[in-house]
């Protein structure tokens, strides 16, 4: 549609953490139609790597985001501690924006008193925050937000990237429910964090070659219902139907959610 | 990737709406900050409101956006005739080839606030809470992307306190691979309580206005602004005025949620590849528009950071003590802010801090100083230990 420039990009590897779908292998194998999905929430593992005090305050998304990003670096043998970052999430911490609020309208103003870790985990690059202490990483990093077109926001900011001089970025997407009353206005159904090795060149080992684009054809949905229905639930699982080529290793085109009159369109080949 | 030209911005805060009523605030030495007491009574501060807000109202059209963010957005973007230079910037490129970059940190949350005061029986909040174009974190891009009629990429960059300085490498980048032609970018932020109340709680919110790089310094003010610019390639066309936005760096801190390296190291990091990226070296820089928060840690760390590697006579000062901390729209604020200095010659004042620390060894100007200003470097770091560098300069002489 308005042409973003046409050099590739290459998904080096990728990870999965969520209570829906978790790990690459087990997403992969869903997505090929080789196992169901799950029924019922899987509890999201903590993050290993985080020094213990910072393993305290960390929040259920911060271990979505570490999780799948952890993931998709080892799978691409890749050193995190000079990797730049791109995070994206369309609602962060929901849980601990719930009790901000709460707190701040009770009536007794001596509740008012937020704690300073749940001030800090309110900004909404917390995870990128825990994400650089746990692995070390002085390198860039940025959180994007462009609400159900967050997936596609922090690909586009990704080609960017390696367009202009960076070799490999990792693309971390996360959201999580938030609780009551903020449910019913922003209705987010489950856990999900998905994370992207991308590469700037081709080389060995690389999963696909993706040729991003706008258009503004409708984004494409996933032919079963229960992945469908994920798919809809989480911004973070907007980018199913990509991943879905990627796992059954086929080419050609793919749309994803992005804004309301833009979409992305990606031109996948396997490699 | 570098320069671009910047070739239209704006700012309203505390100091006034539009570029006249600041360069007018600057030149006077005036600060915006005012009195204010935290709802709960129990503590007092200073906070650099936009008083103009409190009695606006969105036009028709834009009804459902209403929420004091958008409010500032929309004020900010009709000052300094911004939003027909950006709708004149996408007729010329088409509405699909102009991007939309914004920082904020809590955009329309100060609303979500008060709807948690009116949940009814069942907990439920009001029927008329819209948290697509009030709440959410991607509201004020959304906004501004449809008032202003643009068709093309989109995003809110929310990092704390560093969000509006990155929109401007991010939007550097879109333009260099060829994805956009043009850019609005800036940010956005007001005042609410999730920020006061949780700046208290971290004991850094001051009960005086804030002093940024003073030996009594006791902590930040807050305040609510919204600066916009538009960026596009640099042709070389441009007048005597242009102001180049000529390198940018980022890096992570990767040491602690909400206090800075104590050496400034993640803050050296995102200057040496800010200068790296412009080609340029530390004695090339004539003014520093720093962080400059008035914590005890923060200035501590930037003072490493800057005299470690600028040395100790390149001017430095925070406009902090004038604006408040603007948060999310801090990094734009600043920008704005020094680009005025290179356009009026005057570098601004840190015009509440009476007593620099003697701990502290850069060149700090406590008053507007008049002088040629041809390079500016401009630091943005916030929570998470993320951090960006702008450099942005007059034309080549």
């Amino acid at each position: 549609m308005n042409g973003l420039g046409g050099s590739s990009i290459w998904v080096r590897a990728i990870g999965v953490c969520g209570s829906d779908l978790n790990t690459w292998p087990g997403t992969r194998a869903v997505l090929r139609g080789e196992s169901a999905l799950p029924t019922g929430a899987t509890p999201i593992p903590l993050c290993s790597k985080l020094p213990a005090a910072e393993r305290r305050r960390a929040s259920k998304i911060v271990n979505l985001a570490m999780g799948a990003g952890s993931e998709a670096v080892a799978s691409a043998g890749l050193d995190a501690a000079t990797l730049p970052s791109i995070f994206a999430t369309s609602s962060g911490d929901g849980e601990n924006c719930h009790a901000i609020c709460s707190a701040l309208a009770s009536p007794d103003s001596s509740d008012h008193q937020i704690s300073p870790t749940r001030f800090h985990n309110s900004v909404h690059n917390a995870a990128a925050g825990y994400w650089a202490i746990a692995t070390g990483a002085m390198a860039p990093s940025t959180t994007l937000n462009a609400y159900d077109g967050s997936f596609s926001a922090a690909l586009i900011e990704a080609k960017a990237a390696l367009s202009t001089g960076i070799e490999d970025v990792l693309v971390t997407v996360f959201d999580a429910p938030y609780p009551e009353p903020l449910h019913s206005k922003r209705p987010i159904a489950s856990s999900l964090g998905v994370a992207l090795a991308l590469s700037a060149t081709a080389g060995p080992g690389r999963l696909a070659r993706l040729r991003i684009d706008l258009t503004d054809h409708a984004p494409d949905r996933m032919a079963l219902g229960s992945l469908e229905a994920l798919r809809c639930s989480c911004p973070s699982a907007r980018g199913l139907p990509l991943l879905e080529r990627i796992a059954r290793g086929t080419h050609g085109l793919v749309r994803l959610d992005y804004l309301e009159d833009v979409r992305l369109e990606i031109d996948i080949d396997p490699v | 990737m570098y320069p671009l030209t910047l070739s239209r911005f704006t700012l309203t805060s505390c100091l006034g709406s539009g570029l006249q009523a600041t360069r007018q605030a600057l030149l006077d030495g005036r600060s915006g900050l005012t009195h204010a007491r935290l709802d709960d009574a129990t503590s007092e501060t200073f906070v650099g409101r936009v008083s103009a807000l409190s009695d606006m109202r969105l036009p028709q059209p834009w009804a459902d956006w209403e929420c004091r963010n958008n409010r500032l957005a929309y004020l900010a973007l009709h000052q300094d005739d911004f939003a027909h230079h950006a709708r004149r910037a996408a007729a010329r490129y088409g509405p699909g080839r102009v991007g939309v970059l914004i920082g904020t940190t809590t955009s329309g949350i100060r609303e979500t606030e008060q709807a948690f005061t009116q949940r009814d029986a069942d907990g439920a909040l009001p029927a008329t809470f819209r948290y697509r174009q009030v709440h959410a974190g991607f509201a004020v891009a959304d906004f501004v992307r449809t008032v202003l009629g643009l068709q093309g990429p989109a995003t809110v960059i929310s990092t704390a306190c560093s969000s509006s300085a990155k929109v401007f490498p991010a939007a550097a980048r879109m333009i260099a691979s060829g994805m956009i032609d043009a850019a609005i970018v800036g940010g956005v932020d007001t005042l609410c309580n999730t920020t006061l109340f949780g700046f208290r709680s971290l004991e850094l919110l001051s009960t005086t206005p804030c002093q940024p790089f003073d030996a009594d310094r006791a902590g930040l003010s807050l305040g609510e602004a919204g600066a916009f610019a538009l960026v596009e390639r640099a042709t070389g066309a441009g007048d005597a005025n242009e102001v180049l936005l000529l390198g940018a760096g980022e890096s992570s801190d990767a040491y602690h949620m909400s206090a800075p390296h104590p050496e400034g190291l993640g803050a050296r990091l995102a200057i040496e590849s800010a200068l790296a990226s412009a080609g340029l070296s530390a004695q090339d820089i004539d003014y520093v528009n720093l962080h400059g928060t008035g914590t005890r840690t923060n200035d501590a760390a930037e003072d490493k950071a800057i005299t470690g590697l600028l040395g100790t006579r390149v001017a430095c000062s925070s406009t902090k003590g004038a604006t408040g901390h603007t948060l999310g729209a801090a990094g734009a604020v600043e920008l704005v802010l020094s680009a005025l200095a290179i356009q009026t010659r005057t570098l601004p004042g840190g015009i509440t801090t009476k007593r620099q620390d003697p701990v502290l060894r850069c060149n700090f100007l406590t008053h507007p100083q008049s002088g040629r200003v041809r390079r500016v470097l401009s630091n943005s770091f916030g929570f998470g230990g993320s951090n960006c560098a702008l450099l942005i300069g007059a034309q080549a002489p």
